[in-house]
């Protein structure tokens, strides 16, 4: 077991919820709302320097009582030691949690495609919005479990749709500023980006996805 | 603008100093700008997704201030395939053909990668041929993807020459890789366990044959550009990051080596016994783009001592692990002997099933750091496949890298991420 473990349960107790050892790999798990803060130390203390963050992912389990998983792959460049960080998010409350842009700029694209692909809001996020998946994209979010192989919509509805996008859509608003053409977009675009609506399209069943 | 033109005229001689090192010449005076504040209103400029410079579907929306990159914001996703969500749907064997299809140019480290990352989910301990020659296929997936990376970003600097001795070197490895797996792009070398096939006769001595010549390509293409004053004034502190910044950003492989961070995973993660190999990594000063192409060509020339290597190691034996239900057993025996029937039938009905568990699992793919991220729950298909794409997370520095600069030097940066957009997309 990686001495971290040992470390961050005697620095945050009980913000250390579960720990173990998966094919050799050390898995920790952590309370949401201290995600940070454990990120934070974790990549500033010495002795522990985990500098490098090699990737952030989510797993959501088949078991459908399972929380979705927020995973931080952390490694320390200077001490050669990888450690996985995990924080659990039940699907009955809000999914959300604070983004690590501010420890590591390139949090910034991985949580957008956590966002994109899971519904996972990361608060602070400095441009949360849909990056592999179009902005205007409505069927959900494609990773989680419910959401079926071949997509929410007939194949008919979803060409339907890319037949009807309006190509001015395809820039954000700051964008459009710089043209100087948000003034000839179509009314419903525009009040749409104007609300700040990019990235969070409202689900058609109603509420937010 | 006058100025400029004279530099570009001086420039036109070599950049190389007395002692024969090529020298860093600034293209305009330091802490001036090369054009003078124009102070028109910005310009919106939509690049691709259709361009030759994006290597692909990448589109670049970029604000301008004159010629100058106020904001370049890109927008990726049209090569989406939702690999990582057919992967959940299939057996892990099933998925290798998959991973063909993340990074194209270099296929043959993607599958490696796949099938090491499920064997260290099940605990598996591959033959020592296998072991050798997946190394074999990594560094041959490494040398051809660098060369297509050196050929391209030639040519959108404006040199045409190089892409034609690139590409025709890379042809050589393609006939070894097509002679091996049957295919060029869509390889599905390897199986969990083992390997779809051992490599054929007449592999080791064509391939010894291109180590042996292969430097004298790489020779030519250096004295071609590494001196060439156009060469290095177009790329020499341009797009440069500190190495501070490149770990903030994420970035891995040649990326973030030419910034002076010396990390890369075969040394300090090793797996298939790259810490028995004799190579460097070359590791860049100023992390600009120049620094990056001098770390990708020197990586191809350690490439080819590691292939060297491991011919001359390469043991014989089986190349899959003795265990059928991991791999098929042979066609003869599953005729005849009822035990290998049953293990036939229920590997191809049920496929491999790990126990429950997760494992992630990085390799030095060329772009940089490839891992898969497994999460099983005991049943033939993955609960989760992750890939960590480094073409991804290599790209979302661009707009930091471009901030400031031309714009014909946004397509050098762009050029110098290495970008699959393949993989990026996924």
């Amino acid at each position: 077991m990686n001495p971290s473990v040992a470390a961050l349960r005697e620095r945050f107790g009980g913000a250390v919820t579960r720990s173990f050892e998966s094919c050799g790999d050390t898995i920790v798990h952590v309370d949401a709302t201290r995600a940070i803060e454990i990120l934070r130390w974790l990549k500033d203390t010495p002795g522990q320097d985990y500098n490098y963050l090699a990737d952030i992912t989510a797993v959501e389990h088949r078991d459908g009582e399972r929380p979705i998983e927020i995973v931080y792959e952390l490694f320390s460049l200077t001490r050669k030691v990888p450690l996985r960080v995990k924080v659990e998010l039940p699907k009955a409350e809000e999914l959300a949690v604070d983004s690590a842009v501010p420890i590591w700029a390139g949090a910034n694209w991985l949580e957008r495609e956590v966002f994109d692909m899971f519904g996972v809001t990361f608060r602070g996020h400095p441009d949360l919005r849909r990056i592999l998946m179009w902005e205007t994209y409505a069927e959900g979010y494609p990773l989680r479990k419910d959401f079926p192989l071949r997509g929410r919509f007939s194949r008919s509805e979803q060409v339907r749709q890319a037949l009807n996008a309006n190509p001015e859509a395809h820039y954000s608003m700051e964008e459009l500023a710089i043209a100087n053409v948000a003034h000839e977009l179509p009314a419903e675009i525009r009040d749409r980006l104007a609300r700040g609506q990019r990235g969070v399209i409202p689900d058609p069943e109603g509420g937010r996805g | 603008m006058a100025e400029k033109r004279v530099m570009e005229m001086a420039l036109a001689t070599t950049g190389i100093d007395s002692a024969g090192r090529p020298v860093r010449i600034p293209l305009g005076v330091e802490g001036e700008d090369v054009e003078p504040e124009l102070g028109g209103e910005h310009m919106l400029l939509n690049l691709g997704p259709q361009h030759p410079a994006t290597h692909g579907v990448l589109r670049l929306v970029v604000e301008l201030d004159g010629e100058v990159v106020v904001r370049c914001v890109p927008h990726v996703g049209y090569l989406h395939s939702g690999f990582e969500k057919l992967g959940e749907y299939r057996h892990y064997n099933q998925i290798i053909p998959l991973t063909d299809r993340t990074d194209y140019l270099a296929p043959m480290s993607n599958n490696v990668g796949l099938a090491l990352a499920v064997e260290k989910l099940m605990g598996l301990t591959i033959t020592p041929r296998c072991t050798v020659l997946r190394v074999i296929a990594c560094e041959m997936s490494r040398i051809i993807s660098h060369l297509v990376w050196l050929g391209t970003t030639a040519i959108d600097i404006g040199a045409f020459t190089p892409f034609l001795w690139t590409f025709q070197e890379r042809e050589k490895i393609y006939d070894l890789q097509e002679a091996w797996t049957g295919a060029r792009l869509t390889t599905s070398l390897t199986r969990v366990g083992g390997l779809m096939a051992d490599i054929p006769d007449g592999f080791v001595e064509g391939l010894r044959t291109f180590c042996q010549n292969f430097h004298k390509t790489i020779d030519e293409v250096e004295r071609a550009l590494t001196r060439n004053g156009i060469w290095v004034a177009r790329t020499q502190g341009i797009g440069a990051l500190s190495g501070e910044e490149a770990i903030n950003w994420s970035l891995s492989g040649p990326m973030l080596r030419a910034s002076g961070v010396d990390y890369d995973v075969r040394k300090d993660r090793p797996y298939l016994g790259y810490e028995t190999y004799d190579f460097d990594v070359p590791i860049g000063e100023v992390g600009d783009v120049y620094d990056r192409y001098l770390v990708r060509v020197e990586e191809l020339r350690q490439s080819n001592r590691i292939l060297e290597q491991a011919l001359d190691r390469l043991p014989d034996g089986p190349i899959n692990v003795d265990d059928h239900r991991v791999i098929l057993p042979p066609k003869h025996a599953a005729m005849s002997d009822m035990e290998s029937m049953i293990h036939h039938f229920k590997q191809v009905m049920e496929g491999v099933k790990p126990p429950v568990g997760e494992a992630y699992l990085p390799i030095e793919s060329p772009k940089g750091e490839l891992a898969y991220y497994f999460v099983s729950d005991g049943t033939a298909k993955p609960v989760r496949w992750r890939i960590r794409p480094p073409a991804f997370i290599n790209l979302a520095a661009l707009p930091r890298m471009a901030e400031g600069h031309l714009l014909s030097d946004l397509i050098a940066i762009n050029a110098s991420v290495d970008i699959v957009m393949g993989e990026v997309d996924r």
